[in-house]
């Protein structure tokens, strides 16, 4: 079954049309993202849609999705939260964030979800914001100098339904919606003649 | 040094909150440089950049000048720039803060460079996890469409460029600079051969020009104050500023732009707020995880690329990352062994395979599981692993057990004599009852046996 709808395979088009004709390929990561807000994770269906729509195998796209850890095959909960573990969090006390985040989540173990289907949890690898140690990112918005009990607070919010509010930005409501922002569904790249970037193109879809 | 301490070229609009939108970035004088740029020939905008010494920010410090004068002409085929915002090297946030400030300044950095190559495409590779500053990005690039800085007619030149975000996934080996091109194209995120440099043969196996994000940010400030402004700054071969990701145990992490050439105590003390709680330090690195620890001893190091290669380390991207004397050097070159080995990319034996074993022996030693000759296992491994990969990320494994290994070794041997961590008092099993004598619980056993 396809898993984009007609308005969704618009927005894989245009995706494609940012790089250079016969460059169709460099495509592959955003409409992965795609697929991933679709569906919440990849699956092989997705993978399989991506490769008809670039004209490569399923397994070439598997093999690229593969490599990358923002792009989950695997069971995926509604809410994915990383904590950073690596060595400039980890002097701050990033190793109990971490461990209270899993107990709160009810996930037994890195990267697993959590029983009820509504959290990941899994250690992350430096997130560049080692000023605001430790670092947590809530479907990838951050959360500045993370205490243990505020994760407890975090994944209680979550759990009720709120989007706490993030340290810089904006919160994507959850885990499909990151993806879909991830995707890339704003700017576009102009035509050759120069024309404006097409705002709001892609979101009337 | 020719310039006051607090000198701030890329930083100096941070303070305006307002520069992160276009309308405020050209209030403070942004797209000058542009303007500047596009009313000389394109050899003359490099010529100007060779001049002024700018050395490449990412961390290998390459002449900014040097680069842009390898990307050939009249080869027929498409030239393109890629500016690379896939920070990743723990400890390092410039970029970020960069963006999350003055996207603008990247973007005019990114014509710049493109008017000087001559080329009509560019392409921000922007960090997946980096999702708010690439949508900061996003929503600037839009500005300078509408405000005619990209598009047909660069600021009515009639130089045209297309500029276009383009979002990684999660994969720290594409921050080097070949695995970014073949990420881009739409592969697994491994590196390439080099030669052909990216210059000559990069993306699309075209000409392409790749800089750090603060490189290009650097550079409209050399288009309006001039080269020789920007030599006088620093050292004479390290010459500017340089923003400095300061983290771990200081008083104040933060970014912060010096001259480069400034000492690590200067940086610490009358920037950073001093040591945490006044403790005392123990190691730093100088340019992230992957640039050797230095000690205490090296605290008036001047921090330019020279300087920190004669103290043994590397200047690397400016990060520095602050232990004390409570922190334990095992568990820290262990957290970091384990980063490269899971963002090694897996292509070349021993960074895969060596990275994994050494983060085990770092791992059974904290435990206390440590074994006498784990020491000169160690060693062995780090000069099994230096040189003998691909890319530079296996090299960058390297630097953490090495360096902690030359300055620390009592400290591990500690660890092994005593079974035990001597900072945490944990030994086998998670056991942390006094004494030296523990023994191994069945579980322990099997895993310092593996």
């Amino acid at each position: 079954m396809a898993v984009l709808s007609d308005g969704g395979r618009r927005t894989a088009e245009a995706i494609i049309a940012r790089y250079p004709a016969g460059r169709e390929r460099s495509a592959v990561l955003p409409l992965l993202y795609l697929m991933q807000s679709e569906e919440g994770r990849l699956t092989q269906d997705g993978l399989r849609e991506v490769g008809e729509l670039l004209g490569i195998t399923t397994a070439e796209v598997e093999a690229v999705a593969s490599f990358y850890t923002m792009l989950r095959m695997r069971p995926t909960g509604t809410h994915v939260v990383s904590v950073c573990t690596n060595l400039s969090c980890a002097l701050r006390g990033a190793n109990e964030v971490f461990a209270a985040a899993r107990d709160a989540a009810e996930v037994e173990h890195d990267d697993e979800t959590s029983p009820d289907g509504v959290f990941t949890v899994h250690q992350e690898e430096c997130l560049g914001a080692c000023d605001a140690a430790p670092v947590v990112q809530v479907d990838f918005a951050n959360h500045d100098r993370v205490t243990p009990e505020r994760v407890v607070e975090l994944v209680a919010a979550l759990r009720a339904g709120e989007v706490p509010t993030p340290s810089r930005g904006r919160a994507p409501k959850d885990f499909r919606e990151a993806s879909r922002i991830l995707a890339g569904s704003r700017s576009e790249r102009v035509s050759a003649s120069g024309s404006p970037p097409r705002v709001g193109a892609e979101e009337a879809t | 040094m020719n310039a006051a301490p607090t000198t701030r070229i890329v930083t100096a609009n941070w303070d305006d909150p307002n520069v992160v939108g276009i309308d405020g970035y050209l209030a403070a004088g942004g797209y000058e440089g542009l303007r500047a740029a596009i009313a000389m020939a394109p050899a003359e905008v490099i010529d100007l950049v060779k001049t002024s010494g700018l050395r490449g920010r990412g961390g290998a410090g390459f002449p900014t000048g040097v680069k842009w004068s390898f990307v050939p002409q009249d080869t027929g085929k498409p030239t393109y720039v890629v500016a690379n915002f896939d920070e990743s090297e723990p400890g390092t946030f410039n970029n970020r803060e960069i963006i999350e400030r003055e996207p603008h300044r990247l973007l005019e950095g990114m014509a710049i460079a493109a008017y000087a190559v001559q080329s009509h495409l560019a392409f921000v590779y922007c960090r997946g996890e980096f999702l708010w500053p690439g949508e900061i990005l996003d929503a600037a690039i839009r500005e300078a469409y509408a405000k005619g800085v990209f598009g047909a007619s660069v600021l009515g030149s009639g130089f045209e460029l297309e500029v276009v975000l383009h979002r990684g996934a999660g994969a720290y080996i594409c921050g080097e600079e070949t695995a970014l091109l073949s990420s881009l194209e739409g592969y697994r995120g491994q590196p390439r051969l080099r030669p052909p440099f990216p210059a000559v043969e990069g993306l699309y196996a075209s000409p392409t020009l790749i800089n750090n994000v603060e490189t290009l940010a650097t550079v409209p400030s050399i288009l309006t104050r001039g080269p020789e402004w920007f030599a006088g700054i620093g050292t004479e071969k390290s010459p500017g500023t340089k923003i400095f990701s300061v983290s771990g145990k200081v008083e104040r992490p933060g970014n912060y732009e010096l001259p480069l050439g400034t000492p690590l105590r200067t940086l610490l003390e009358d920037h950073a707020g001093g040591m945490l709680g006044g403790r005392r330090l123990k190691a730093w690195t100088p340019g992230g995880s992957s640039t050797p620890m230095l000690t205490e001893e090296h605290l008036d190091v001047g921090l330019d690329f020279e300087s920190i290669t004669a103290a043994g380390s590397l200047l690397g991207t400016g990060a520095i990352i602050v232990m004390d004397d409570t922190d334990c050097i095992v568990e820290a070159a262990r957290r970091l062994v384990q980063f490269y080995a899971h963002e090694s990319c897996g292509k070349c034996t021993p960074c895969r395979e060596g990275t994994w074993w050494v983060s085990r022996v770092l791992g059974r030693i904290q435990e206390g599981y440590g074994r006498s000759e784990d020491l000169p296992l160690l060693d062995e491994l780090g000069e099994n692993i230096l040189f003998k990969a691909f890319c530079a990320l296996a090299d960058g494994a390297v630097s953490p057990i090495q360096s902690s290994l030359r300055y620390f070794r009592d400290e591990y041997e500690a660890h092994i004599a005593e079974r035990r961590c001597p900072f945490t008092g944990v030994g086998p099993g998670g056991d942390t009852a006094a004494g030296s004598d523990a023994t191994a619980n069945e579980a322990g056993l099997t895993e310092a046996l593996t």
